[in-house]
């Protein structure tokens, strides 16, 4: 088994309020099997030995669904291979005496907490404006009651597929994250459940994410070839035209309420 | 410690209808009056928080990620089993309780499990309505496929990825409680104790994982779903964050701990590859479906290239000793076989820790195309993880600790022995007895969420005064918190040598020489001289650097691994009285031919822990069960 050294240069950040910078480290021994996590969690023991700060960075479940890594190697969102998270990229495809940079993701809309780690409660606050369909537990129909085209379950599903590690957002020049609200406006719009709610989700969702300070489309198509789960830039579309439906038939929720009595 | 179960009179099919009725209501006024805690954010935690908020109940939850939508529910791959009878196939209730209760190898309780395949049919029907986009056939109706422990295909699947569908169905209706101010969401925020007052539970003390900042929170009662601890063994297929400190922390205030012996190896993984490993990535159950596992026949064909073995050298050991079966035996099964055959010699891979998984003749009937769009994310991950193209060679696999059928005792309302104090999901150590089935982890975690929770945590606050919330200033709530910030301070104070993980990893080896897929007296006895001695060491010559009024994550792990090496102590002890086979539970002294030879004279009971103070041995207790509607028997799968 062959094993690499390397020159990792990491942005260190003490917290939010703190300027940051960039640190070379030196890492060896690294194999070519590891993830790149991997590599991290060895320099960090490395560090520790020597009795500094080991690297804070977001992870979790280290198999690619969870969507809690997020790093910037070289520039690109998880490191430029296709269809796969930081996780997930393995230390097969670098080479040894490679100079590697490792970034958070830059956005205004995620601010740096510490290190690599960053704030995605701009993402929370989307899903929250509608990012659901509205079915109180024990009021649902037998699940074959509504039959769904497969053709349909499968564009639902590979909608759905979005991990919302904030890739795309990190990929965009600016900040957009357009990608990740028609992923999950996609993923319920193909579906029969979706329908009622339709053009007063979209209307909420997009409204939200501009409020979230997220930046606009301006069709360079980069959060496409950053996502991790392949989701495909024509859900964007579907958004838009929702979105612009939306604001000619949509009408405010009546919150009023004409209760009988 | 009382330990009733509370399980309802009657026949079996009736007992959760005739307890749902009987169970005391709150009325809607009321329920807005009342405040309850959920820990954890997955399948069930996620649900319950949710679905009680859909009540009217104020919902305060809390999860460590940075996000409900990443709970470790998220990773699921295979599907969920639901008693749906779609196929025609022969499924009903009675054989989805049957399949659990036989494959938990008889050491779950009845009433649960059948209640569990009761609401499994509710369970499909919610997630389908909430937009989860299950496989489909070309007419539009829901697919199935099968799993091992089951002849019949209840289990409905989201391709390789049903765990992360689920659990967006969850996240989203959880969102939607959030912005209807009927859940305060805690993100970044790690439950460190469960605060009891007068007997009951009352609230918790949390840290912030951004500021470092101990604060409490008071409820009338108290929902735990904070999932499974087989990271006590370092390497597993758990997420790094999962950990057992909530459970065991819950533990050392009075909750009874279930079976914590009782954990679950998973025989499909994908081998360690060196000495850096973080965690082990797991192959669907439902490859299994269509792989065919084997190994070389012949020790002298282990160098070779898996093409170059004819059929005739090829072992396939599953097939051969569990023809029924086969390759979908259940999980300990498959895995103390794939042992059985490394052990012999004919592993293949480094160190001959791994067997084939072989796809050639799925291939070869179906064609690669069917294939991948049945499994294409796994075999892409695998190649990811490998540099190995699984469509033309076949995989290596191994089996690794994946679940743990142990953890809090509860009795039918998910009560544990605090009252006020419920456990939800893999927490508790309710329904899967000794091993659990592929596919029924979902279906328990949204079972405990959406559907029993919402009854029996009612039953419970119509007796609590609403008036009445604990104060979190008070004494109970101070003495929890000054406990918690001693033990910061004094892990940040030991200022030693060795980083969390040594230590972590060091206790993993140990856990899975000694507490792993085979047990006996003399390894564990060793572990119980072995822990203590670790234990000793970690709080010499741990280091942590940086504050504790920051984002640490060596903090983090260091308190975690502080629990584990205590909890450690506990799963020996339980693995070591518990002088029989079951499950994944296998002494290699109680064994017929290779099998696991059960004690039902001896050890047909639930064992349940009681905590009697540090430095003190703690107190064993019996639930005993019994079997009036599956009959029990040795298990075979042949």
């Amino acid at each position: 088994m062959s094993t690499m050294n390397l020159t990792v240069h990491v942005w260190r950040q003490k917290d939010a309020r703190s300027p940051g910078k960039m640190v070379p480290y030196k890492v060896s021994g690294v194999s070519e099997h590891a993830s790149f996590l991997e590599m991290l969690d060895v320099l960090n023991e490395q560090l520790i030995d020597k009795g500094e700060e080991p690297i804070a960075f977001d992870h979790d479940c280290r198999e690619g669904i969870c969507g809690m890594c997020s790093l910037m190697i070289d520039g690109r969102p998880h490191g430029g291979q296709a269809g796969t998270t930081t996780c997930q990229l393995h230390m097969r495809k670098f080479k040894n005496g490679d100079e590697i940079y490792v970034e958070p993701w830059r956005a205004a809309a995620f601010p740096v907490l510490r290190d690599l780690c960053v704030d995605r409660t701009a993402f929370e606050k989307v899903q929250q404006a509608g990012g659901f369909v509205t079915a109180n537990v024990g009021s649902a129909p037998d699940a074959n009651s509504v039959p769904i085209a497969k053709e349909a379950a499968d564009r639902a599903f590979e909608a759905a597929a979005c991990i919302g590690c904030g890739a795309c957002v990190a990929a965009c020049p600016n900040g957009s994250a357009m990608l990740y609200v028609a992923a999950k406006l996609t993923h319920l719009h193909m579906l029969p459940q979706g329908q009622p709610e339709r053009l007063h989700r979209a209307q909420a969702m997009v409204n939200a994410m501009d409020a979230a300070g997220f930046g606009n489309c301006s069709n360079h198509y980069e959060c496409e070839a950053a996502c991790p789960k392949d989701i495909s830039r024509d859900t964007i579309a579907l958004m838009n035209r929702d979105f612009t439906k939306g604001t000619f038939a949509h009408r405010p929720r009546d919150t009023k309420g004409d209760g009988a009595g | 410690m009382n330990l009733d179960a509370r399980i309802p009179a009657g026949p079996i099919a009736e007992k959760w209808s005739r307890s749902k009725f009987e169970m005391k209501l709150v009325n809607p006024a009321n329920k807005r009056k009342h405040t309850v805690i959920v820990v954890g954010s997955g399948l069930a935690g996620g649900a319950a928080a949710a679905t009680l908020a859909e009540l009217g109940y104020n919902v305060a939850c809390f999860c460590f990620q940075d996000s409900p939508r990443r709970a470790h529910s998220i990773a699921a791959q295979g599907g969920i089993n639901a008693a749906k009878n779609y196929q025609n196939d022969g499924d009903s209730i009675h054989r989805l309780f049957y399949d659990t209760v036989k494959g938990g190898d008889f050491r779950a309780r009845e009433a649960n499990v059948h209640r569990l395949a009761e609401v499994s049919v509710d369970i499909i029907d919610q997630c389908t309505a909430m937009g989860v986009p299950f496989a489909r056939e070309y007419g539009g109706t829901l697919a199935n496929r099968s799993f091992g422990g089951a002849q019949v295909s209840r289990t409905f699947y989201a391709r390789g990825q049903t765990g992360q569908q689920l659990l967006l169905g969850v996240y989203a209706g959880l969102s939607r409680q959030i912005a209807a101010g009927k859940v305060k969401m805690f993100n970044r925020t790690e439950m460190l104790d469960l605060v009891v007052e007068d007997g009951r539970a009352v609230g918790i003390v949390v840290r912030d994982l951004v500021t470092g900042k101990i604060e409490s929170h008071s409820a009338h009662a108290v929902v735990m779903a904070t999932g499974g601890y087989g990271n006590v063994f370092y390497l597993s297929t758990n997420a790094k964050g999962c950990n057992v400190t909530s459970t065991y922390r819950a533990y050392k205030r009075g909750a009874g701990f279930g079976n914590p012996c009782f954990t679950q190896i998973h025989p499909t993984c994908i081998p360690v590859s060196g000495d850096y490993q973080s965690k082990l990535t797991l192959m669907s159950e439902s490859l299994r479906n269509d792989g065919r596992v084997w190994v070389p026949k012949n020790k002298a064909d282990i160098g070779k290239r898996p093409d170059q073995i004819p059929d005739e050298d090829r072992d396939y050991y599953l097939e051969r000793k569990y023809p029924s079966f086969g390759n979908l035996s259940p999980r300990d099964i498959a895995s103390r076989a794939a042992k059985e055959q490394c052990d012999d010699g004919r592993g293949v891979g480094p160190g001959g820790r791994g067997v084939y998984l072989d796809f050639r003749d799925a291939i070869k009937r179906d064609t690669e195309d069917k294939v991948r769009e049945k499994y294409g994310n796994l075999f892409d991950m695998y190649e990811r993880i490998t540099g190995e193209n699984p469509y033309k060679v076949p995989m290596r696999i191994y089996p690794a600790v994946h679940y743990t059928m142990g953890g809090l005792w509860v009795d039918y309302n998910l009560q544990s022995t605090i009252p006020g104090l419920f456990v939800l999901g893999e927490a508790n150590f309710s329904d899967h007895g000794a091993n659990r089935l592929g596919a029924s982890a979902l279906m328990q975690g949204l079972a405990d969420g959406y559907f029993i929770i919402p009854y029996t945590l009612g039953n419970y606050l119509a007796g609590v005064n609403a008036a009445q919330l604990a104060d979190p200033k008070g004494a109970a709530f101070k003495d929890a918190e000054t406990d918690v910030k001693g033990q910061i301070d004094k892990l940040l104070a030991i200022k030693g040598k060795r980083s969390v993980d040594s230590f972590h990893r060091e206790l993993g080896t140990l856990m899975w020489e000694y507490c792993g897929m085979a047990r006996n007296k003399e390894g564990l006895t060793a572990a119980l001289s072995k822990i203590p001695e670790l234990r000793e060491k970690f709080w010499k010559d741990l280091t942590v650097l940086g504050g504790a009024e920051t984002l640490n994550q060596s903090l983090e792990k260091a308190g975690r691994v502080a629990d584990f090496l205590e909890f450690a102590e506990l799963m020996c002890r339980d693995a070591l009285v518990r002088e029989e086979s079951c499950g994944g539970h296998y002494r290699t002294e109680h064994q017929v031919e290779g099998e696991a030879k059960r004690d039902d004279d001896n050890f047909c009971h639930a064992a349940v822990w009681e905590y009697k103070g540090a430095g003190n041995e703690p107190a064993r207790h019996i639930e005993p069960l019994s079997f009036e509607n599956v009959k029990l028997a040795t298990r075979s799968y042949k």
